[in-house]
C-alpha cells in the first residue's frame, strides 16, 4: 500500500468516546476498561455493542434494556423497502456487487454462475434484519448473521424463513468476540458499516482477523473522517434529507482509509483493494467509484502464519 | 438440469391429455404431482416440505406465451446468470404445446411485425434469429414516406445510417414459432400450463409479521411471500415474480390494480397480404386524409398492407369483392387523391444547397412509385386503433411487459420493438438482481426496469402519437409545413439519420443517456 499514512494517533484510536448522548450506558460500563463497550448504534438505527477482547460482561446480556426497546420497536421496518431502511436497500447491490466480484476472484469462482459461493463459510458481522446475508446465501455461502440485538435476530430469522433458500442462514444474537472465544472460522467475514460504531477499532479488528481463515478474506466497509463525509453523511443524511435518524454517526469516530489499512495490517489482514461508493441524486442509484472521500469499502486477505 | 430436458420433451406428449382430464373431471382436478410431467419440479422438494406440495412453485411466472412471453422465456433460458430459473408459461394458446408446421409455401399471415435492428440483435443474442431466417422474412434498406398532396417526399436509405439494413418484416407466427423452436433447443427448466389466469393473490406489505403470528409449518411460510395464481382449469401455483405479457388487455394488470391511460382513435386499419409482379425491398408509407398507407415487403412477390381509415370505411373495405379492394388499394397508394410528388415543390434544392455537405447520397434518389398489387394474398382483418399505457410497470411480484405495459397503433411497427425492448432490459434487470443476491420479486429492482424502459416508451409513444395527430388533419398550411418537414428531413442528414436510429430502435435521447 502506497497509501500515504495519517499521523493520527492509533492510540488515541482506541479511547475514541462517544458515551456522550447515551448515559444510560455508561452505568454498565467499567470506565477503566478499554474493552469495554461504550455505546454503539448498529448498522444505522440499532445497539451495536462490542466487546473488544473476549468477556463474557460484555456480550448481549449487559446491554441497555430501554435501548433495545426503543430500537426494537422500528426493527419491523428493516424489511420495508420504502421504509426507514430505505437507503440501505438502495445501496445494498452496490456493496454486494463488490463482494460478489472480490470474492469471486479471491476463491477463483465462476462470475456468470449465479450461486459463486457455493461451498463457502461466510459471516455477517451485525446483519441487522439480514438485508445482506440473505443475499449473500442466495449466491450460494452458507451464512452465519450476528447481531447483538435480539430484536433484529428475531427480525431476521422469520425474513428468511419466507425464502427456502434463505432459511439455511443461521443467526445468532451474539457478538464477535463471542465467536472468537467459540473458536469458530470462516472462508469470509464481512462486517458492514459495523466499525463506525465500535469502541475500540483495533480490536474489534483483531477479532474478525481471529474469525478469518488462512488466505480468507475480511471485507468492512465505513464512512471516511472527511470533511465531505461530514457534509454528506452527517449533515445531509441526518438533518436535511432525514435519511437516517440524528446522532446515528459521531464524525470524530469515523476511520480515514488510510486508519483503517493500518489497524487491519497490523491484525495480520493486507488490504487488497478499496471503493467508494457515490450517490447520484438523479437516478437515486449507488454505484462504485475510485473516490474513497466518503463510504468506502475495504477488501483484505488474512496473512496465512 | 439434464433430467430438465426429459421433462419437457415429456410435458410436450402428455399436456393435452392431462389437460383434457382436466376439462371433463372439473369437480376433482388432477394434481400436479401425480401426472409425471409437472411432477419433477415437486418431487425435489417434496420431503422436506409435505403437503404443500400439491401447489408447484416457479421462480417466475409469464402470464401469456405470445411474441413478447416466449421472448422473455428465450432471453432468460440464455443468460448464464438466469438459464437456472424455473418459468411457468400460461397460456391456452394450443400453438404452444401443438407446434404447428409453418409450410413455406402458404401465402404470408397479415399478421406481420418490422422488426427493427435492434430487436433482430436480440432475436441473434437468444439463439432465434436462425429459425427466422429459415422461413419467410423480409429484410428492406430502403424507406420511402410520402404525402398525398404531392408537396414532399423523404426517401431512407440504410446507407445514411451507416446501417445494412432498416428492418425486416416477419410474419408473426414465424417469430413466434422460431422463439418456440429456441426454447426447445435450450436446457431450460419451462413448464407450459396450458389454460388461462384466473386470479393472482399478492403477498401482504407486512409478511414479516403474518407469518410471524400464524403458528404454521415452515414451509406454509415459504410460500406466504410468493404470489398465488390460480388458474381456471381449479390449478394453481406459487411464483417468485408473475410477468404479464399477456396483451392490451392484460388480466394481470388488472388484478394487481394497474390503472391505465388512453384513449381510441377514431380510426382502424385494415391489413391484408397482397401480391405484386415483382419482388419488393423498400417499405411504403403514403400519407392520405384518413390516415397512412403503408406497403411492407414480406418476402417473395408478396407485400403486407396496413390501411389506416375511418372505422366505417374500414369495415367496407373488409367486405368489398376482392377486384375492388384492389382496385381501391393502387388508388390509395399511387393512382388517386393527388399527384405523385415528382420534383420537390417547395424550393428542395433551395434548401439542399443550404446543406450541401450534409446532403446524403440519398437526398438526391428520385421519387419512386410503388409496386401496382395485382392480387389479394389473404384474409382481411379490421383493428380500431388506441393508445394505451400502464402508469406503473410494476408493483410487488409483479412486472408488465409489451403489450400489457403499453399499446400503440401500427403507424410504424412500432409496437412489438417496444415489447421487445422491454424484453431485453427485464432479463438484464433479473440478471443484476440474481448477480448480486436479490429476490427476483422485489419492487426496489423491478424499478430499475420501470425506470429504463418507461422513458423510452412513453418518448416513442409521443411521437407516433405526435405522427397521427399531424396526419389526422387536412388543412391547408399544417399540409404545407408537413411537406416542409419531409423535405427537412430528407436533405438534412444528422436529423434523418436520427430519425432512422430512432425508428430502429437504437435511439438515445440526449438527455436520458
Amino acid at each position: 500500500m502506497s497509501r500515504r499514512m495519517f499521523s493520527r494517533s492509533l492510540y488515541s484510536l482506541q479511547y475514541l468516546s462517544r458515551s456522550g448522548g447515551f448515559s444510560p450506558h455508561n452505568s454498565s460500563i467499567n470506565p477503566n476498561s478499554k474493552h469495554t463497550v461504550l455505546a454503539a448504534f448498529g448498522r444505522f438505527l440499532h445497539v451495536r455493542p462490542y466487546a473488544t477482547t473476549p468477556q463474557p460482561s460484555a456480550s448481549a446480556s449487559s446491554l441497555n434494556q430501554t435501548e433495545l426497546a426503543k430500537f426494537a420497536a422500528i426493527a419491523d421496518s428493516w424489511w420495508d423497502a420504502e421504509g426507514p431502511f430505505k437507503p440501505l436497500h438502495i445501496m445494498n447491490p452496490t456493496r454486494l456487487a463488490f463482494l460478489r466480484s472480490t470474492l469471486c476472484r479471491h476463491f477463483g469462482k465462476d462470475p456468470f454462475s449465479a450461486r459463486p459461493f457455493e461451498g463457502l463459510k461466510f459471516v455477517d458481522v451485525g446483519c441487522g434484519g439480514g438485508i445482506l446475508s440473505e443475499p449473500l446465501a442466495r449466491m450460494g455461502a452458507s451464512v452465519t448473521g450476528i447481531d447483538a440485538v435480539e430484536k433484529n435476530i428475531k427480525i431476521a430469522r422469520l425474513h428468511a424463513d419466507l425464502d427456502p433458500i434463505a432459511s439455511s442462514i443461521e443467526y445468532r444474537c451474539t457478538t464477535a468476540e463471542n465467536l472468537v472465544e467459540e473458536q469458530m472460522k470462516f472462508d469470509a467475514v464481512i462486517a458492514l458499516e459495523v466499525i463506525e460504531h465500535v469502541a475500540d477499532p483495533a480490536e474489534f479488528c483483531k477479532s474478525l482477523s481471529t474469525l478469518t481463515v488462512s488466505n480468507g478474506a475480511t471485507i468492512i466497509s465505513t464512512i471516511n473522517r472527511s470533511m465531505r463525509a461530514y457534509a454528506t453523511a452527517i449533515i445531509a443524511a441526518e438533518y436535511i434529507l432525514h435519511w437516517l435518524p440524528k446522532g446515528t454517526h459521531q464524525w470524530s469516530s469515523f476511520l480515514t482509509p488510510e486508519e483503517l489499512v493500518l489497524i487491519l495490517q497490523r491484525a495480520s489482514i493486507s488490504v487488497e483493494e478499496m471503493a467508494g461508493f457515490a450517490y447520484n441524486p438523479l437516478t437515486g442509484q449507488w454505484s462504485l467509484t475510485d473516490n474513497i472521500g466518503v463510504n468506502f469499502i475495504a477488501f483484505g486477505i488474512k496473512n496465512s502464519q | 438440469m439434464s433430467r430438465l430436458i426429459a421433462t419437457r420433451r415429456l410435458a410436450s406428449n402428455l399436456f393435452v391429455p392431462r389437460l383434457a382430464t382436466r376439462t371433463f373431471c372439473t369437480d376433482a382436478p388432477t394434481k400436479l404431482n401425480e401426472v409425471p410431467s409437472g411432477s419433477q419440479f415437486n418431487k425435489e422438494s417434496k420431503e422436506d416440505e409435505g403437503f404443500m406440495n400439491d401447489v408447484p412453485q416457479h421462480d417466475i411466472a409469464i402470464v401469456g406465451g405470445g411474441m413478447v412471453g416466449m421472448a422473455l422465456a428465450c432471453s432468460l433460458a440464455s443468460m448464464p446468470l438466469t438459464k437456472h430459473l424455473s418459468i411457468a408459461i400460461i397460456d391456452s394458446n394450443p400453438a404452444l404445446s401443438n407446434r404447428p408446421v409453418i409450410k413455406k409455401d402458404d401465402p404470408p399471415d397479415p399478421r406481420v411485425s418490422t422488426v427493427t435492428p435492434a430487436t433482430i440483435s436480440l432475436f441473434k443474442d437468444i439463439g432465434a434469429w436462425e429459425y427466422v431466417e429459415q422461413h419467410r422474412h423480409a429484410y428492406f434498406d430502403k424507406m420511402q414516406v410520402w404525402d398525398y398532396t404531392g408537396f414532399g417526399y423523404t426517401r431512407y436509405n440504410a446507407r445514411d445510417a451507416d446501417k445494412d439494413v432498416l428492418g425486416c418484416v416477419v410474419e408473426n407466427k414465424v417469430l413466434h414459432k422460431s422463439l418456440l423452436s429456441s426454447l426447445q433447443n435450450k436446457d431450460f427448466n419451462n413448464t407450459i400450463y396450458s389454460t388461462r389466469l384466473s386470479s393472482i393473490s399478492l403477498p401482504t406489505r407486512s409478511s414479516v409479521s403474518s407469518a410471524g403470528a400464524s403458528v404454521s409449518s415452515p414451509s406454509s411460510k415459504n410460500l406466504a411471500n410468493l404470489a398465488k395464481l390460480d388458474l381456471s382449469d381449479g390449478t394453481s401455483l406459487y411464483a417468485k415474480l408473475v410477468v404479464g405479457a399477456d396483451g392490451s388487455k392484460s388480466r394481470v394488470r388488472e388484478l394487481a390494480g394497474i390503472k391505465t391511460t388512453g384513449w381510441n382513435y377514431s380510426q382502424s386499419a385494415v391489413i391484408c397480404t397482397v401480391e405484386h409482379p415483382m419482388e419488393n425491398f423498400c417499405a411504403w408509407q403514403r400519407f392520405l386524409p384518413a390516415g397512412p398507407i403503408a406497403l411492407l415487403p414480406i418476402g417473395d412477390n408478396f407485400s403486407n398492407i396496413v390501411w389506416t381509415m375511418s372505422p366505417k370505411d374500414a369495415s367496407n373495405h373488409k367486405i368489398m369483392n376482392e377486384d375492388d379492394f384492389v382496385v381501391a388499394v393502387n388508388h390509395a397508394l399511387d393512382s388517386g387523391y393527388g399527384p405523385r410528388p415528382e420534383s420537390r415543390v417547395f424550393g428542395g434544392d433551395v434548401i439542399s444547397s443550404f446543406f450541401r455537405p450534409d446532403v446524403t447520397s440519398s437526398a438526391h434518389e428520385r421519387f419512386e412509385p410503388p409496386p401496382k398489387v395485382v392480387k389479394l394474398a389473404s384474409d382481411r382483418m379490421a383493428f380500431p386503433l388506441s393508445l394505451m399505457h400502464a402508469n406503473q410497470y410494476v408493483s410487488k411480484r409483479v412486472v408488465l411487459i409489451g403489450d400489457a405495459a403499453h399499446t400503440v397503433h401500427p403507424l410504424a411497427g412500432q409496437g412489438v420493438n417496444m415489447g421487445y425492448g422491454d424484453v431485453s432490459s427485464l432479463s438484464n434487470v433479473i440478471a443484476d438482481g440474481i448477480a448480486v443476491g436479490s429476490d427476483i420479486g422485489e419492487v426496489t429492482l423491478l424499478k430499475k426496469y420501470e425506470s429504463d424502459r418507461k422513458a423510452a416508451n412513453i418518448a416513442m409513444m409521443a411521437v407516433l402519437d405526435g405522427f397521427q395527430k399531424a396526419y389526422s388533419v387536412d388543412f391547408g398550411p399544417v399540409n404545407i409545413l408537413r411537406a416542409a418537414a419531409f423535405n427537412g428531413a430528407n436533405v438534412f442528414a444528422p436529423l434523418k439519420k436520427n430519425i432512422i436510429s430512432y425508428a430502429s430502435g437504437e435511439f438515445k435521447l440526449p438527455f436520458l443517456s
